[in-house]
C-alpha cells in the first residue's frame, strides 16, 4: 500500500503502486475511464457556461483515480452494485453509464434517465449495477446495507460498494448504516473519499479523528487506506475488500486520500482554500498525469496508444453532446406520472385541467418501477 | 373458527404473508428472540428463522434504509418501529429516500413500516404518538390505520403486497381490547377504501383508528338519548384517502364531524375538511366540525391525558351542535 498523502504539500514524486494483477488491456481501460471522466466534465463545463446545464455542475477533477480504480474492482459479471456520490462520475462510467445519459441529465431532458426529475448524476440502473444517490449525505449507507443484506439472504455471490465523503462520516445515517451492515456481516465495501473538504469545511472541523480509517475499529470491521490518486493502489485496496466481502468476511471501510481541486460546485470560488494548495496538487499530484507516467514507465504504453484512446473519447463526447442537445425537454404533464405503482399517475389539479397532460401522449415504459426490467 | 385479538390478527397476517412469499421478512428492535415489545412477532423467529426475523441495532434510519435497499432487490421487508413515536428517527430516509424512489429513480420500494401507535394508555409524550399527519404531506407514501381486527389483518396483508411503501399504524389501545373472528381464506382489505362502521342519516362522523370506537359509542348514546341517526365512516386508509366515501356521506347527511386522536393543527381533519369544501360544499347544511386532541404533547398522568384526548362525550356534544345547526 502507498503511504499517506500529505494534505498541505502534496508531493513532488509519489511512490506508485507497481505490482498489479491487471492485464495490459485492463490497464488501458482504466486510463480510458479516467480520461473519459475528465473530458466529459470539461464538456459539461462548456455547456454550463453556455447556460445549457440547468442546475449546478459538480466536478471530480483530481479524483478520477479513486472513482475509477475502486469501481473497477467490482465484478460486473456477478451483478455487483455500487452507489456513487457526487464525485463518482467515473465509477458510474465503469458500471456502464454513458456520456449521453450524463449530458441529458445535466440538461434536464425528457429522455434523460430520470426524465428530467432529478439533477446531475443522481440516477441509477439496477441492471447495470448502480443506484442513484440522494442529496442527504450518508443515507446511501443504510440503503446499500439493505441491498447487500438481500445478497446474503438469498445466498448470492454479489458485493455492494457505497461511497461517502469525509463530510458524510459525521452523519447519523452513516453510523447507523455501517453498524447495521457490520452486525449483519453484509458483503459491503464502504469507501470514504477523503478529499479534504466538505463544501468549505476542512477535515479538521469535521472530525477529531486522526484519520477516518480509524472509525473501522469502532465498528469491528476491517479498515484499509490508500492513496486515492494512485489508480492501481485504489484498485488493489478495493479488490482486497471486495474479495473479503464475497468470501463472507463482512464489511470493509476504506479511506482513500485524494483532493478536491474544484469547489463544491462550479459556483464555488474556493475562497476558503489556502493559497497555492490547489496548484500544488494540480502540478504534482494529478491522478491522470501520474497514471500516464506509470503506463509509460512500467507497462510500455506509448503516447500514440493513449492518443488513440483520447481521440475515441473526444468522438464519443461530441456525439453524446449532439444527441443530448437534440433531445426534447420533458412534457410538463409527465411530472404527474409514477409517484405510486397504483395509481400510476396523479390527476391534474382542477386549475390545470384542459392542459393536455403529457401522460396521455407519452408512452409509459412497461418496466416503470417494477422488477421485470 | 375462534375469535382473535387485533394484535393476534396482525401476527396472523404477518405469518401468512411470510409463508406465502419467501421474500417477506421482518426487521426491528427486539422482534426476534423476545418477540417484540408488545409480542406482535412472538413465535415468528421460531417459525421462520433468524434470517427472516432480524433483531436489529437501535437504528431506525438503518432499519428503514436497509429495508429500502432490500426492497429494491425484490424483497418485501416489514419494519417494526418499537413504538411508532420512533419513526421520527427515520423521517429523513423515509420521506427523502423511500417516498421519492419510484418517482425520481424508477426504483420499486415495496415495504411496510409498522408499529404500535396512539394513546389512551398512559404512555406519555413518547409512547403515544399519532404521526400520520407528518407523513400525509409526503407524496409517495401510503398510510393505513385500522380500527378492527379483521382490517388489521387484511390491511397488513395488502400493505405487504403493495408495490409501494405503506406505513401501517396499529393502535396499541386496541391490541388486546377487541376480538373478532377472521374472514376465511386469503383475507385482503383494499388500501384506499373506507368502511361504513355504522349507517345513519342525520349526521356523519368521519374518523379512523381508536376513535372509531369512541364515535360508535357516541352514536349509540345519541340514538338513545336524542333519537339521532349517526353515520360513522372508518377511513381505514389515510393515504390514499377515499374521497368517494367522504363525498357520499356528506351528500347523505349534510352534516359532518371529523374525529381524530392526533392533535388539531395541521392534522388529518384539516385535510378532510378542505376536500369536503372542494368536492361537496353545496351539500353542507352546517360547518364541518372537528373533535381532536388539544395541541399539546401528550401528557402522562391520567387526568391530564383524558383531558387532552378526544372522549365520547366530546363527540356527543359536537354531534348535538351539528344537529341543531
Amino acid at each position: 500500500m502507498t503511504e499517506t498523502v500529505r494534505r498541505k504539500t502534496g508531493r513532488s514524486r509519489q511512490k506508485e503502486e507497481t505490482s498489479t494483477s491487471l492485464t495490459r488491456d485492463q490497464l488501458l481501460e482504466l486510463y480510458y475511464y479516467m480520461k473519459l471522466t475528465r473530458q466529459l466534465e470539461e464538456r459539461l463545463v462548456n455547456l454550463y457556461r453556455q447556460t445549457k446545464v440547468v442546475g449546478g455542475l459538480f466536478r471530480s477533477l483530481g479524483q478520477e483515480a479513486d472513482a475509477v480504480g475502486s469501481a473497477y474492482a467490482l465484478d460486473r459479471s456477478k451483478g455487483d452494485i455500487l452507489s456513487p456520490l457526487i464525485r463518482n462520475l467515473g465509477s458510474m462510467l465503469v458500471q456502464g453509464a454513458t456520456p449521453g445519459e450524463i449530458i441529458r441529465q445535466y440538461m434536464a431532458k425528457g429522455d434523460s434517465p430520470t426524465r428530467g426529475r432529478e439533477l446531475n448524476i443522481h440516477y441509477g440502473d439496477l441492471v447495470r449495477g448502480f443506484i442513484g444517490q440522494i442529496s442527504h449525505l450518508g443515507d446511501m449507507v443504510p440503503v446499500m446495507a439493505g441491498v447487500t443484506l438481500s445478497f446474503k439472504m438469498r445466498g448470492q455471490d454479489r458485493v455492494g460498494l457505497v461511497y461517502v465523503g469525509d463530510g458524510a462520516t459525521s452523519t447519523g445515517a452513516f453510523h447507523e448504516g455501517i453498524n447495521f451492515a457490520a452486525v449483519q456481516r453484509c458483503p459491503l465495501v464502504v469507501i470514504v473519499e477523503n478529499n479534504g473538504y466538505a463544501y468549505s469545511t476542512p477535515l479538521s472541523k469535521q472530525t477529531a479523528a486522526k484519520q477516518l480509517v480509524d472509525k473501522a475499529i469502532g465498528y469491528g470491521i476491517a479498515g484499509d487506506k490508500a492513496d486515492g490518486n494512485d489508480v492501481l493502489a485504489t484498485y488493489e485496496v478495493t479488490k482486497r475488500a471486495v474479495d473479503r466481502a464475497r468470501a463472507g468476511g463482512g464489511v470493509t471501510l476504506i479511506e482513500l486520500m485524494t483532493y478536491r481541486r474544484k469547489g463544491h460546485a462550479e459556483h464555488d470560488n474556493q475562497s476558503y482554500v489556502p493559497e497555492g494548495e490547489i496548484d500544488r496538487w494540480a502540478s504534482s499530484n494529478d491522478p491522470l498525469d501520474r497514471y500516464v507516467r506509470v503506463l509509460a514507465e512500467n507497462h510500455d504504453v506509448s503516447a500514440a496508444e493513449l492518443g488513440a484512446i483520447d481521440d475515441r473519447i473526444a468522438q464519443e463526447i461530441d456525439r453524446a453532446t449532439d444527441e443530448a442537445e437534440a433531445s426534447p425537454m420533458p412534457e410538463p404533464g409527465d411530472a404527474l406520472v409514477g409517484i405510486y405503482a397504483d395509481p400510476p399517475e396523479e390527476k391534474p389539479l382542477w386549475f390545470r385541467e384542459g392542459v393536455r397532460a403529457a401522460v396521455d401522449v407519452n408512452e409509459r415504459p412497461s418496466s416503470w418501477g417494477t422488477h421485470d426490467v | 373458527m375462534s375469535e382473535i385479538t387485533y394484535l393476534e390478527a396482525i401476527r396472523e397476517g404477518l405469518s401468512e404473508e411470510m409463508e406465502r412469499d419467501e421474500n417477506v421478512f421482518c426487521l426491528g428492535e427486539d422482534i426476534g428472540a423476545y418477540g417484540g415489545a408488545f409480542k406482535v412477532t412472538d413465535g415468528l423467529m421460531e417459525k421462520f428463522g433468524e434470517s427472516r426475523v432480524i433483531d436489529t441495532p437501535i437504528s431506525e434510519a438503518a432499519i428503514i434504509g436497509a429495508a429500502a435497499g432490500a426492497a429494491h432487490m425484490g424483497m418485501r421487508p416489514v419494519c417494526e418501529m418499537q413504538f411508532i413515536d420512533f419513526i421520527s428517527c427515520g423521517y429523513d430516509i423515509l420521506t427523502n429516500y423511500v417516498a421519492t424512489a419510484r418517482y425520481r429513480a424508477m426504483l420499486p420500494c415495496p415495504m411496510v413500516v409498522r408499529g404500535p401507535s396512539g394513546g389512551y394508555v398512559r404512555g406519555g409524550p413518547f409512547h403515544s404518538q399519532n404521526p400520520e399527519a407528518a407523513f400525509l404531506h409526503t407524496p409517495g407514501l401510503k398510510i393505513v390505520y385500522p380500527a378492527t381486527a379483521s382490517d388489521a389483518k387484511g390491511l397488513l396483508k395488502s400493505a405487504i403486497r403493495d408495490e409501494d411503501c405503506v406505513l401501517f399504524f396499529e393502535h396499541k389501545y386496541l391490541y388486546r381490547r377487541i376480538k373478532e373472528e377472521m374472514p376465511g381464506g386469503d383475507h385482503l382489505t383494499p388500501i384506499g377504501k373506507a368502511r361504513t362502521a355504522r349507517e345513519g342519516k342525520d349526521v356523519s362522523i368521519i374518523t379512523y383508528a381508536a376513535t372509531v370506537w369512541k364515535s360508535l359509542e357516541a352514536a349509540e348514546q345519541l340514538e338513545k338519548e336524542d333519537g339521532l341517526s349517526v353515520e360513522v365512516i372508518d377511513l381505514r386508509s389515510i393515504a390514499p384517502m377515499d374521497d368517494d366515501a367522504i363525498v357520499a356521506t356528506v351528500r347523505k347527511t349534510n352534516r359532518v364531524l371529523i374525529v381524530h386522536e392526533d392533535t388539531r393543527t395541521g392534522g388529518v381533519a384539516g385535510e378532510i375538511t378542505a376536500r369536503i369544501n372542494e368536492l361537496a360544499f353545496e351539500w353542507l347544511d352546517a360547518p364541518v366540525l372537528r373533535v381532536t386532541a388539544a395541541d399539546v404533547p401528550l401528557p402522562y398522568s391520567p387526568p391530564l391525558e383524558d383531558y387532552v384526548l378526544p372522549q365520547t362525550n366530546d363527540i356527543v356534544k359536537a354531534v348535538r351542535r351539528l344537529a341543531a345547526y
